[in-house]
């Protein structure tokens, strides 16, 4: 399509205006981290501080274990991105190569499970690591202990898979031409192989989507950790940050602080691995 | 990891299949372990657990289908789940179609091959990357009645009619968020404004799907830009508008994040939903069995918009020769 110069700057302009109504909350988020108190609680509001405050962000990390919460998510959403690329793609692989009886419908099977709502299953996943016998104090019966609520294995262990992520996998794996698996198993190469040396190699753009996804998505998880962590030791970003607001409801200087603290790391990655966004939502998109 | 990397020595197909299906079993293992335990048992865990009376301190007592009675009782009673029905349905009313129409007016004008579009794609998708509670907190300071940006932003617009008609015009500051008859709509905003990005790039897959040569034909037709529209693009977006429409009404059906940190289901209950209310249900009030039958009831919903929706919207599909 041709547009004249005019359409072009009047389409500019109106996403642009959009974009500035897209942004604003993000402005205004850090500018509001970087004023001094009483420009916070004045009105009509100050657009720029007058005097930079970096010493808010100080404060807001001594008025709470940020540190531990960032090491806390760090791990956290590590091990679940580091969990689900190998599990998922050793499933993938299974759906997209290797002939068995009963895999179309177990395909199918695994793709159902992504009908049922979190909410229905988080209750029983609760009381079952809760229960989880010989550990965290519990007896071989489970009882009298808090089993793996508070720990890692318990944040991380539930969300170690998923039905989207091999699903994600398996479509971009049939799309590899097969030439290359047939002359490594002429020459003798083993299945595990050649899922590890020549198809994983060859996904690396499908592999780095999922990771991007999943990094994200356990940065930003909320439910679960909020249901798993109680302790403040073990709690993470996005809950530390939640407690952080109902204990200081009106410094909005410190709570700006750490909401720019905990959004930065996503934004960047984001920043960085744009592509890869957008080409995970267009491929999960066009194949739903 | 690596199994023995021994050379498919025996020629027998038999054998061969045999190990091929063996193998592949030893690389789903792990994945569908996992299921079994943290989806399949639950499952049927959380359907037995809500025919149950259950604190977590005392064993489950059986208790039929008493859970469910209640909920039917609460619905007759307009009591606190018919609430949280009624605002999640407001939730997803809200945010649905507007969100909907917005992505694709979005997604049509980014789609126009414009030199430097790229920026405002990534300026409309940078709130989806955000935490939602991250960006609940923002918007609960933008919403703050007294010092926040959007009353500040009325009394302008009061100022700006004022101006322009020549009568004193004052929309009065509002409290938002502690506003029972506000509160949802200032979360379903909040809510809008977050996932606009995320529809606008599957919007655009959509689009970037469709073949040029039809608009081609269709100029030569000397077809409207609104005629090209309804006669290519919308009906060839099918698909994608049912992609969206399942996955936005299925995603509205589960809020919870937002209205845990910004209201926390108030005030008077106005923004509590059918998530808040197991959540609370389950670890407040510490009945499993009641937020068990809850969460079942939330299954069923999804299980049935997501079939309704498919169904409307496979109807009609269009062959393009």
């Amino acid at each position: 399509m041709r547009l004249g110069i005019a359409r072009k700057t009047l389409l500019h302009l109106l996403l642009a205006i959009g974009g500035v109504a897209m942004i604003l909350p993000f402005l205004w988020m850090v500018s509001t981290s970087l004023k001094p108190e009483r420009e916070i609680f004045h009105y009509p509001p100050v657009w720029l501080p007058s005097a930079w405050q970096w010493g808010n962000y100080g404060r807001a990390m001594e008025s709470a274990a940020f540190g531990q919460y960032f090491i806390n998510t760090t791990i956290y959403a590590t091990m679940v991105t580091v969990a689900n690329l190998l599990l998922c793609s050793m499933a993938a692989y299974a759906f997209a190569r290797l002939r068995f009886r009963g895999r179309d419908t177990l395909f199918v099977l695994v793709l159902g499970t992504m009908m049922i709502p979190a909410q229905v299953t988080m209750v029983p996943v609760f009381i079952m690591l809760k229960r989880c016998p010989l550990v965290g104090g519990n007896d071989w019966l489970g009882m009298g202990g808090h089993g793996l609520l508070n720990t890692y294995p318990g944040l991380i262990l539930p969300a170690a898979v998923g039905a989207f992520g091999i699903f994600l996998l398996r479509q971009f794996f049939m799309t590899l031409p097969r030439e290359l698996e047939d002359a490594a198993r002429i020459d003798g190469c083993s299945e595990a192989g050649i899922y590890w040396r020549i198809i994983l190699p060859l996904s690396k753009p499908a592999l780095a989507t999922l990771g991007i996804f999943t990094f994200t998505a356990a940065w930003n998880e909320f439910l679960w950790p909020l249901l798993i962590t109680s302790k403040d030791s073990m709690r993470t970003l996005q809950l530390g940050l939640q407690v952080f607001q109902s204990q200081y409801t009106t410094r909005w200087d410190l709570l700006m602080a750490g909401t720019v603290v905990v959004t930065l790391p996503v934004l960047i990655i984001f920043l960085a691995g744009q592509r890869y966004f957008t080409r995970g939502i267009a491929m999960s998109g066009i194949k739903g | 990891m690596r199994q023995g990397e021994k050379s498919r020595g025996s020629t027998g197909v038999g054998r061969a299949s045999k190990r091929e299906a063996r193998t592949a079993w030893l690389f789903l293992a792990p994945g569908l372990a996992l299921f079994v335990l943290f989806v399949l048992v639950p499952v049927v865990a959380a359907l037995y657990l809500s025919l149950c009376r259950y604190d977590i301190i005392h064993s489950p007592v059986w208790v039929g289908a008493r859970n469910y009675a209640r909920i039917g009782e609460d619905l007759s009673n307009h009591g606190v789940f018919y609430l949280s029905l009624r605002n999640t349905a407001q939730y997803a009313l809200g945010t649905v179609p507007v969100g909907m129409a917005l992505a694709l007016g979005l997604a049509l004008l980014v789609n126009a091959g414009l030199r430097g579009i790229s920026v405002h794609r990534t300026t409309y998708y940078l709130p989806v990357v955000t935490s939602l509670v991250a960006i609940s907190m923002v918007w609960m300071w933008l919403y703050d009645p007294s010092y926040g940006l959007l009353n500040y932003g009325l009394e302008l617009l009061s100022r700006a009619v004022s101006f322009v008609t020549g009568h004193k015009v004052m929309i009065p500051p509002q409290t938002w968020l502690g506003n029972p008859g506000q509160a949802m709509a200032a979360i379903v905003v909040m809510s809008i404004w977050r996932g606009l990005g995320y529809n606008m790039v599957i919007y655009l897959a959509g689009l970037q799907g469709i073949p040029e040569h039809l608009y081609e034909a269709a100029l030569i037709d000397g077809a409207s830009r609104w005629q090209r529209f309804r006669a290519i693009t919308w009906p060839l977006l099918k698909p994608t508008t049912a992609f969206i429409l399942v996955t936005s009404v299925i995603g509205a059906s589960q809020v919870f994040a937002q209205v845990y940190v910004m209201t926390n289901g108030g005030p008077n209950n106005s923004t509590t939903t059918i998530v808040h209310q197991i959540f609370q249900n389950a670890f407040s009030f510490l009945k499993m069995g009641y937020a068990s039958a809850m969460a079942f009831v939330l299954f069923v919903i999804i299980f049935a918009l997501s079939l309704i929706t498919l169904r409307l919207t496979r109807g009609g599909q269009v062959e393009y020769a």
